[in-house]
This record gives C-alpha cells, sequence and structure tokens, in this order.
C-alpha cells in the first residue's frame, strides 16, 4: 500500500528567522522606533473581541462529567481515554468526577424514567456555561426501547445541543459530535431557547 | 431431576403431609417437573419441601411471576427449587386473581426471597403476604400500574413506520 503524505508548511528561511530575532532583540532594548516599530506590533498582534476570545477558550477546554448511562458509555471511554481516538486534542478529555467542575454532559446511553430526574439534578447542578451531548439513538429518541421504562428522548426534560445517531454511534461520530459543539459554542453561544426548559440559573447554592 | 413418577411420588407426600387440597395439580413437560399447589398454603409445602421431605430441596434458585391471560386465574407464581446435594430442580407454582392477588411470603424460609418477590410485585402487582419491605424495586415509587401485565400497554411514543402512516398525524403537512 502506497503511503501518501501532505507536504508540511513551507519552513521560514533561517536568513528570515534570523532577521525577526533581532527586531525582538532591538525591542527589548528600545532601540526600534517609527516605522520598523509600527511593523513589529502589527507582525505580532491579534485585535479580537472579549467574548471571541472568550469562546475560543471555551470551545477548547471543554471538560466532561464523568458520567456513562450503558453501552454507549464503553465507546465514550474509547474516545476519552485510548490513544487511538485521543479527545485530548480537542481539550476535552479532563473528565471531572464532579458537575461543579465540568462543562458538558455526554449522555451515554439508554435514560430512563428512573435515572431521568438524577440526570436532570446534576445538569442543574452543573455551572454555566454547560452543554449536552445525547450520544446514541436511545438518549435521542429512546431508540429501540420504546416501553414503559425509557424516556423517548432526554430532550424531554433537558435542553440538548448536539445529538448523535448510531446504536452505539463510532468513536469517529463521537468526536464529530464534540466538533460539532465546538463549533457551536464558536459561533452561538447564546443558547437562549433553554429558556423553554427553565434551565437557567438553576444551579444549585450551598447558602 | 425426578421424572413424571417421582414427581407424582412428591405430590403424594405433599398431600400426606401437608393436607389433602393443596396439591392442585402436577405437571411433567421437557424434562421438567411442575407441582402446582394452592396459593394460600405456598408458605407450608415450600417449608415441607425445604425441611421434613425426605428427598429434601434446601435452595430456591428463582421466584418469578407469569401473566397467563386469557386464561384464568390469570397471574402465577413460580419458585425453582433446587437440591444442591443431589442436582435436581423441583418447580412449584400457585395462580391467583387480579382481584385477589395474595400469596404468602417465604421470605422467612429464603432470604433471597426478598427481591425478587418485590420484583413480582413491581411488574405483576402480586401482593406478598407478610413481606417485610413490600415496595416497588425497579420503577419509580410513585409509578401506577405493572408494567409487566400484558394488558397494560406497552407504553413509548407511536413511532411512524410506512405501514401506520395514514393513521398517525403527518408533521411535514
Amino acid at each position: 500500500m502506497e503511503v501518501t503524505r501532505t507536504p508540511a508548511a513551507p519552513i521560514e528561511s533561517p536568513e528570515a528567522f534570523r532577521a525577526k530575532q533581532l527586531s525582538a532583540q532591538q525591542l527589548l532594548r528600545g532601540d526600534l522606533d517609527g516605522r520598523a516599530l509600527e511593523e513589529y506590533v502589527e507582525e505580532r498582534v491579534m485585535l479580537t473581541t472579549l467574548e471571541k476570545a472568550q469562546n475560543w477558550a471555551r470551545r477548547n477546554a471543554c471538560w466532561p462529567l464523568g458520567f456513562g448511562l450503558a453501552c454507549c458509555a464503553i465507546e465514550m471511554i474509547t474516545v476519552i481515554g485510548s490513544p487511538r481516538n485521543d479527545i485530548s486534542r480537542f481539550g476535552a478529555e479532563v473528565v471531572r468526577a464532579s458537575p461543579r467542575q465540568a462543562d458538558m454532559i455526554i449522555l451515554s446511553g439508554r435514560v430512563s424514567i428512573k435515572m431521568a430526574p438524577i440526570i436532570r439534578r446534576i445538569y442543574d447542578q452543573m455551572l454555566e456555561p454547560k452543554w449536552v451531548i445525547a450520544m446514541g439513538a436511545c438518549s435521542s429518541s429512546a431508540g429501540m426501547f420504546n416501553n414503559y421504562a425509557v424516556v423517548a428522548g432526554a430532550d424531554k426534560f433537558l435542553p440538548v445541543d448536539v445529538y448523535i445517531p448510531g446504536c452505539p454511534p463510532r468513536p469517529e461520530a463521537l468526536m464529530y459530535g464534540i466538533n460539532k459543539l465546538q463549533d457551536k459554542i464558536t459561533q452561538d453561544p447564546s443558547l437562549g431557547w433553554r429558556e423553554r426548559y427553565q434551565a437557567e440559573g438553576t444551579e444549585e447554592s450551598s447558602a | 431431576m425426578p421424572d413424571a413418577a417421582g414427581l407424582e411420588l412428591i405430590a403424594q407426600r405433599v398431600r400426606a403431609t401437608v393436607g389433602d387440597d393443596v396439591v392442585v395439580g402436577t405437571a411433567y413437560a421437557h424434562e421438567q417437573a411442575m407441582l402446582e399447589i394452592a396459593p394460600a398454603r405456598v408458605r407450608e409445602v415450600l417449608a415441607y419441601l425445604r425441611d421434613e421431605d425426605e428427598q429434601p430441596y434446601e435452595f430456591l434458585a428463582s421466584l418469578h411471576g407469569v401473566d397467563y391471560l386469557p386464561e384464568q386465574p390469570r397471574l402465577g407464581v413460580h419458585y425453582q427449587l433446587l437440591s444442591r446435594k443431589r442436582v435436581e430442580r423441583l418447580g412449584v407454582k400457585t395462580r391467583v386473581t387480579v382481584e385477589e392477588p395474595v400469596v404468602p411470603s417465604v421470605v422467612d424460609l429464603f432470604p433471597t426471597a426478598n427481591h425478587q418477590e418485590r420484583e413480582v410485585y413491581d411488574m405483576f402487582g402480586v401482593l406478598f403476604d407478610g413481606h417485610p419491605d413490600p415496595r416497588r424495586i425497579l420503577m419509580p415509587e410513585d409509578y401506577v400500574g405493572h408494567p409487566q401485565r400484558r394488558d397494560f400497554p406497552i407504553g413509548g411514543e407511536p413511532v411512524l413506520f410506512t405501514h401506520n402512516e395514514h393513521k398517525l398525524p403527518r408533521w411535514y403537512d
């Protein structure tokens, strides 16, 4: 089998790199002024808004809650724990054992009617901003468990941001879902539709 | 395993010791012996089979409920007894009606029956008289109904297939 590799980005020439080093030295010594100083600043400083910077930070540190419901949890563990599907590439590998420290909850499996109030309580305990991924057919729509014991879709009782189809989804699908959530955080983090679920300001305080 | 003749001998001994009207019937099928008894005397029969019989069954392997709809009486409770010394199994079953689904509890004879009787109560609504903790075990405590009964609606939500498309509201119209 022939292995094809995409060529890496062209490396800066040694001379250009040396010139950059020298200009940095000059700046530190206070020797740069006028046009040279302006060029230096334009090259190295990036302007953005606070919201964009904040969303950029949030999308790249989306810590999941250590929480599994059923067989999908095995696939979720594969995504988090194995070097083959390493979600630390997306900053989401820091599994938190407390809902207070988690940003994201992955509903990995069927949600039984006995478990639903517990999940909602865990969700309410998470601090804003928080996101929910419904992983697999069961937590999205009850899947094949269309019966007396299982809630037909976790979106009956909490706002779900990303649905991932599959039974169970492949690890790649879950990673794609996490990427979609990242896009959502970057583009539209307002999530005004949470009001419908009365899911704002529900964190229990210790007082 | 007791064969058909062995089952009759067991039934005879139960009749002679516990009472003549206790045994409702015997059934031997698929190499399994099943003794059907009257619901009011379950505790006495199981106590006899556990302790006093010449071939005792000291272990309750399983206790479960059945709904025989449309047959009457509808509900059944099955006790699977096991002799671990002789490696023999004996099924004991009893039938109760939906109107009066009361069976004496055997928790004091077999501690394993505690959770299993709670499950049968939860799923079929059979009441176990004398159970130390008669609560639901699987469904939420405020749940209404007994979901494994055959006349219980299957629940969930209607799913749109091509065969029932014309009956369900068409969300895309």
